[in-house]
């Protein structure tokens, strides 16, 4: 085949994935503005989103933190920095492996359930069902779950993720490498900005769209039974993770390049 | 009865790719009138009732509903014209998360028209009215026999009294007895509650049963319609095969012969 005509036909394709993209993210976006608006699944979706991925999301920030103060502590060693452990855990989980983990695992959690589900409500004609009871799927199925994941990022489950792995580093550090609590706690609330936090919880909301999105998009779009059901499954949390990583490094260049 | 026909389509074409589904379908449906299409499997009986219902967008075409066309119209008259409308799907299509009496009231529900405890007596009145005892109701859609799921289909799609009400092969896949029941419950519902039928079926004992007027639908255009008596004499050499079930005539099925 003739090389140009692979290239336009790939060039052809990524345009139009991504502009059917942006035509359903405006589309559900435009949803979320005007009522009816469904309460209870709003509710029922913040439920299953944020509540039920704390214990994940705990354990993951709990051994990274752990993990961080045990290798900073090492590698500090080399040039007698071993005081500045504090200060890099606390950074280091919030500004980056706070939302970044936290957005992984919720990608694989959420993302997943979401297209399955949506997906097999498709391929089963039940989104069809929806509109002939006069029900606007984008209403009903995905404004909630882009609005309560764009929600629980930040304000449930990152947050969490920042104390929890500060946490397992502060346990580590006093526990087993003899650093004194209180002044642990003090270095950490000194050199702690409230820049640092607020990039934390933008990076979460971002994240939190992008999972949800992709959840929504894939699953919506899916066809062809259940092996279609499972390709939307896995497009949509490999293109979540890929969408979290490319937007972190977008939102770190925007609050910290200087 | 008034001289508008209910659903007036004229020159429908809807093609997938390069493949032509639906070539040039003209058909009216007068108010009151119950009419069935017949036709083989895969002829776009199903695909014509999704665009009827403006779940799939024809190419080009007219689809008049009360004289009004529905063709580009925008989301609000959407809406409006959908509420019209009650659909039993092929595969019943009730929404799996939720237990039969939320899928009977959804509508209601979800345009917030009912509570949900007024929404549970109406559910249980409607399962009754289609032979379902009031334990079925919560039950999840997952707990019912085949039988039992077209019957909440049935149950779902007139729940919101609508003007119009499709059948998508109401009896396929059941037993002749609970056929002939469906078959009975699809007459009484519609003579009862007055509202014009659009009924799609392989089923010739169901044609006779329900049908005002029959249309016989092969290569994406209407070949014959007319009266239900008229069908044994329709001197249409096509009908004829059909009703009959013969392999041998002027309709090729594509299988392919070793
Ligand atoms: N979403 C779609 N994308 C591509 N092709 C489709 C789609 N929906 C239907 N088709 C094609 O359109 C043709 C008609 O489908 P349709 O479901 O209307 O058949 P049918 O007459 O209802 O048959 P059956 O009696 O088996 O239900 C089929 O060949 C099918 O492959
Ligand atoms: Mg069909």
């Amino acid at each position: 085949m003739n090389f140009l005509a692979v290239i336009g036909r790939i060039t052809f394709g990524f345009l139009q994935a991504t502009g059917r993209l942006g035509v359903f993210a405006g589309t559900a976006i435009s949803h979320m503005a005007a009522p009816p608006f469904y309460f209870r699944s709003l509710l029922q979706q913040m439920m299953t989103i944020g509540y039920y991925s704390l214990p994940v999301v705990g354990l993951t920030a709990l051994f990274t933190g752990a993990a961080l103060a045990l290798n900073i502590y090492e590698g500090g060693s080399r040039f007698n920095a071993e005081s500045a452990l504090p200060t890099i855990v606390v950074i280091g989980i919030v500004r980056e492996l706070g939302p970044v983990l936290c957005g992984l695992i919720v990608a694989g959690r959420v993302s997943a359930s979401m297209a399955a589900e949506i997906g097999t409500m498709r391929v089963t004609e039940q989104i069809d069902a929806m509109s002939t009871l006069s029900t606007d799927p984008f209403k009903y199925l995905i404004a909630p779950r882009i609005v309560a994941t764009t929600l629980m990022m930040p304000f449930m489950l990152v947050i969490v993720a920042d104390v929890i792995g500060v946490m397992g580093g502060f346990l580590i550090a006093t526990g087993k490498l003899g650093f004194n609590a209180g002044n642990y706690m003090s270095v950490t609330m000194d050199f702690l900005e409230i820049k640092d936090i607020y990039a934390s919880l933008t990076k979460a909301a971002v994240f939190g769209f992008f999972i949800s999105l992709m959840g929504c998009y894939h699953g919506y779009h899916s066809r062809g039974g259940a092996q279609g059901v499972g390709i939307a499954t896995t497009n949509a949390v490999v293109s979540a993770c890929m969408l979290i990583l490319l937007s972190n490094y977008l939102v770190t260049e925007i609050f910290f390049a200087t | 009865m008034t001289d508008t026909p209910k659903i007036s389509l004229k020159g429908l074409h809807k093609q997938f790719g390069p493949k032509i589904v639906l070539d040039s379908i003209d058909l009216d449906i007068m108010p009151g009138e119950s009419m069935v299409i017949i036709g083989g499997s895969g002829s776009g009986k199903s695909v014509t009732l999704k665009c009827i219902l403006g779940l799939l967008h024809p190419q080009s075409g007219s689809i008049k509903v009360d004289g009004e066309e529905t063709i580009g119209m925008g989301r609000k008259d959407r809406k409006r014209i959908q509420e019209k409308f009650g659909m039993l799907f092929q595969g019943a299509a009730l929404f799996d998360s939720l237990p039969v009496w939320e899928n009977v009231t959804f509508g209601l529900l979800a345009a917030g028209k009912a509570k949900r405890r007024e929404a549970k007596e109406i559910a249980i009145e409607n399962l009754r009215s289609v032979g379902l005892s009031p334990d079925v109701a919560h039950l999840s859609p997952a707990e019912l026999s085949g039988g039992m799921q077209k019957r909440v289909g049935l149950a779902r799609a007139i729940a919101s009294k609508p003007e119009i009400i499709f059948f998508d092969e109401p009896t396929t896949g059941l037993d002749p007895i609970m056929a002939d029941v469906i078959n009975e419950l699809i007459v009484e519902r519609v003579k009862e509650m007055g509202v014009t039928a659009l009924t799609i079926t392989h089923d010739m004992s169901s044609v006779r049963k329900i049908a005002d007027k029959v249309a016989m639908i092969y290569k994406g255009n209407i070949i014959w319609s007319g009266p239900r008596n008229d069908i044994d004499n329709s001197g249409n050499a096509y009908v004829e095969q059909f009703i009959h079930g013969r392999a041998e005539g002027p309709i090729q099925m594509e299988v392919l012969k070793a």
